[in-house]
């Protein structure tokens, strides 16, 4: 068990790098508490898993230092490192019997066979894996398949992470949601450090306590899933959290007043200085309202997903979508909306102007 | 799912049982025709019923030849398996060396068998070729036309040299499609060089070999251009293996009864060994 410390970390798959496009990941800071749950979340593409092979060591970065417990380890290797994976698709090895499987790690160490025995059974016992310790694994469907992976990582008792790579991408959909409470059980009962990437916002906000969200290499945002929600750091954090994501707009600032489509809103924050090259207002869905004034937008259609109705209405400057209460009367033709204040944001160059 | 009932796409099956009754079998049923039936030309057949059959398995140098078939499978198979695996985990795994190691183990496998069997003959003739005169300079007495070990080495040796390209190739296409993650999650098991050979990757290239395998050994036990080019057999029966012997006895000596029966039951012989090779290799496959 340890504290997982990220300092300056940047990697390029390139030999020379030229421009920011050239890093899959570039100066990452990252402070995770022992014991903690954490999720990385991102599109495709955005660096999450280089992120997680560099703290495994399975990569080495070009540049910045890995710290477990205050100590640099970057250049130990994975089996130093002592650190546990869980890949996207379930690793198993098909020759050996379940049992075999998740001793196999154990047996690596050198640890005396009694030993092995009680481990195995305890974490089968855990896995649910316990009447199918006999049988080979290769015999066994994707998501028992997953547990030996993960049953893997957990039976040694000394791992610093687990660590996992979208571990739930190839189960069926509705074992999912049971691996994943599984998940969130086990780290409860057995209080490592958990780091999870993904790029699933359910699974990351239902799993983790502290949510990383990527973008292009980056951390944009740090925070609770409440947080992320609630006051999105970046316009990336807006849109890809959230369904449907946040609405952006352009705006212009002209001294404190913050102006949309010819109209002032009101926003969260007092804006103090404009030195930005784009400028531009975000507003949930959730939490924009029709009325009488405000921005003019034309209502284009409406869905009822059962729960909530989403409207898309156009603007001068862009479409906003609305999500209103599923009995809620929606206006047709010309109307107006109107924003809550506390949750609508000013960003300047896609960050939140502070 | 239903599948359409649809008899008359039946029709569609004709153009390839034409082309496999010509080549395949027709020719078979006239060797079926000959093991029964003795002829002295003209067309003029006698039933001998399952006479060439009694006469060839009981014959000591049919039991001579198969004897040297499956002595010569066995060898090159424990040569060539072997060698190919590890010629293939040896081999780079990007870059530019990739498409040089491919070409350069594809070229023996796209030289003609003849040529291949010429081109040993005089690499290892004793005199004049680089092989055999090195060998002699060296101090070895080495003359594959004369000694029977030479003899034999020197096929074997041709064997390996043309063939083992073909595991190597299998091998590594089963090596590149296995996962990179199962070499990441074995580094994390802390798993050693040994455990990850034979507890993914030999698994893993499990149904590549078997093609190898059964490949390698219908090819080696059907050999016939190469060693009839380089020792015609020689030195005496020494390396005549059942195919040799087999034209031998077909058109050396126009026994053609003994040699049609002889013929089906070589045939049976490979059918019968890679059946049972492929039940016993799927048979874990299906369990599972």
């Amino acid at each position: 068990m340890a504290k997982v410390t990220l300092k300056g970390l940047s990697h390029s798959y390139l030999k020379t790098q030229s421009s920011d496009a050239d890093w899959a990941i570039r100066g990452v800071d990252i402070d995770w508490n022992d014991g903690g749950a954490y999720a990385l979340l991102g599109p495709s593409g955005c660096g999450k898993t280089t992120l997680l092979n560099i703290i495994s060591g399975l990569i080495t970065p070009t540049k910045g230092d890995i710290l477990f417990d205050d100590k640099i380890i970057s250049g130990l290797s994975p089996v130093e490192r002592n650190i546990a994976q869980i890949f996207q698709f379930p690793v198993i090895y098909d020759t050996m019997t379940v049992y075999d499987n998740l001793a196999f790690p154990l047996r690596n160490r050198k640890i005396p066979e009694e030993e092995i025995k009680v481990k195995v059974h305890e974490i089968a016992e855990m896995l649910e894996l316990s009447s199918t310790l006999n049988n080979r694994a290769s015999g066994l469907t994707a998501d028992g398949k997953q547990k030996i992976s993960l049953g893997r990582g957990l039976v040694r008792s000394d791992v610093n992470a687990i660590m996992f790579d979208e571990p739930l991408t190839v189960i069926d959909p509705h074992l999912k949601w049971i691996l994943r409470s599984k998940l969130k059980e086990l780290h409860q009962k057995i209080n490592r450090t958990m780091i999870y990437v993904t790029h699933d916002q359910t699974e990351a906000l239902t799993f983790a306590d502290q949510v990383v969200v990527m973008h292009e290499g980056q951390i944009v945002q740090t925070g609770t899933p409440v947080d992320l929600f609630e006051k999105p750091k970046h316009t990336f954090v807006g849109y890809f959290i959230g369904s449907p994501g946040m609405n952006v707009l352009p705006c212009q600032i002209k001294g404190n007043d913050v102006i949309v489509n010819g109209k002032k809103i009101e926003t969260h924050q007092q804006i103090k200085k404009n030195n930005f090259n784009k400028t531009e207002v975000g507003v949930r869905p959730e939490f924009i309202s029709f009325s009488n004034e405000g921005i003019p937008v034309k209502v284009l259609s409406v869905s009822n997903t059962g729960r909530h109705k989403i409207i898309d209405t156009e603007s001068e400057t862009g479409k906003i979508k609305i999500i209103a209460k599923s009995n809620e009367d929606i206006p047709s033709g010309s109307t107006f909306l109107k924003f809550k204040k506390e949750y609508t944001y000013t960003y300047g160059d896609s960050w939140i102007i502070e | 799912m239903n599948k359409t009932v649809n008899q008359k796409a039946w029709f569609f099956v004709i153009p390839v049982f034409v082309l496999v009754a010509f080549n395949a079998i027709i020719p078979l049923m006239t060797v079926v025709n000959y093991a029964f039936q003795e002829t002295f030309g003209n067309n003029v057949f006698m039933w001998e019923g399952t006479r060439w059959f009694k006469q060839i398995m009981l014959s000591e140098r049919f039991h001579a030849s198969l004897g040297r078939q499956f002595l010569f499978t066995f060898i090159i198979l424990f040569i060539q398996i072997p060698l190919g695996i590890a010629i293939a985990l040896t081999m780079p795994k990007e870059g530019i060396g990739v498409p040089v190691c491919l070409v350069l183990m594809s070229m023996p496998l796209l030289i003609p068998w003849n040529v291949v069997g010429a081109m040993w003959n005089i690499f290892a003739l004793p005199d004049i070729g680089f092989l055999g005169h090195s060998l002699n300079a060296l101090g070895f007495d080495y003359n594959f036309t004369q000694q029977i070990g030479d003899a034999w080495f020197t096929t074997i040796l041709m064997d390996v040299w043309h063939w083992t390209s073909l595991v190597v190739l299998l091998s590594y296409a089963g090596l590149r499609s296995i996962q990179p993650a199962y070499y990441q999650a074995a580094e994390i098991d802390g798993a050693s060089r040994w455990a990850i050979f034979t507890k993914i990757e030999l698994p893993k290239m499990k149904k590549v070999l078997t093609i190898a395998i059964l490949l390698r050994f219908m090819d080696s036990f059907m050999i016939y251009t190469e060693p009839f080019v380089l020792t015609g057999g020689g030195p005496g029966n020494a390396t005549a293996f059942l195919s040799i012997d087999l034209v031998k006895m077909a058109l050396g000596q126009f026994d053609l009864g003994p040699a049609a029966a002889m013929s089906l039951i070589y045939f049976f012989i490979v059918l019968l060994v890679c059946w049972v090779f492929y039940t016993l290799m799927m048979r874990n496959e299906e369990k599972s």
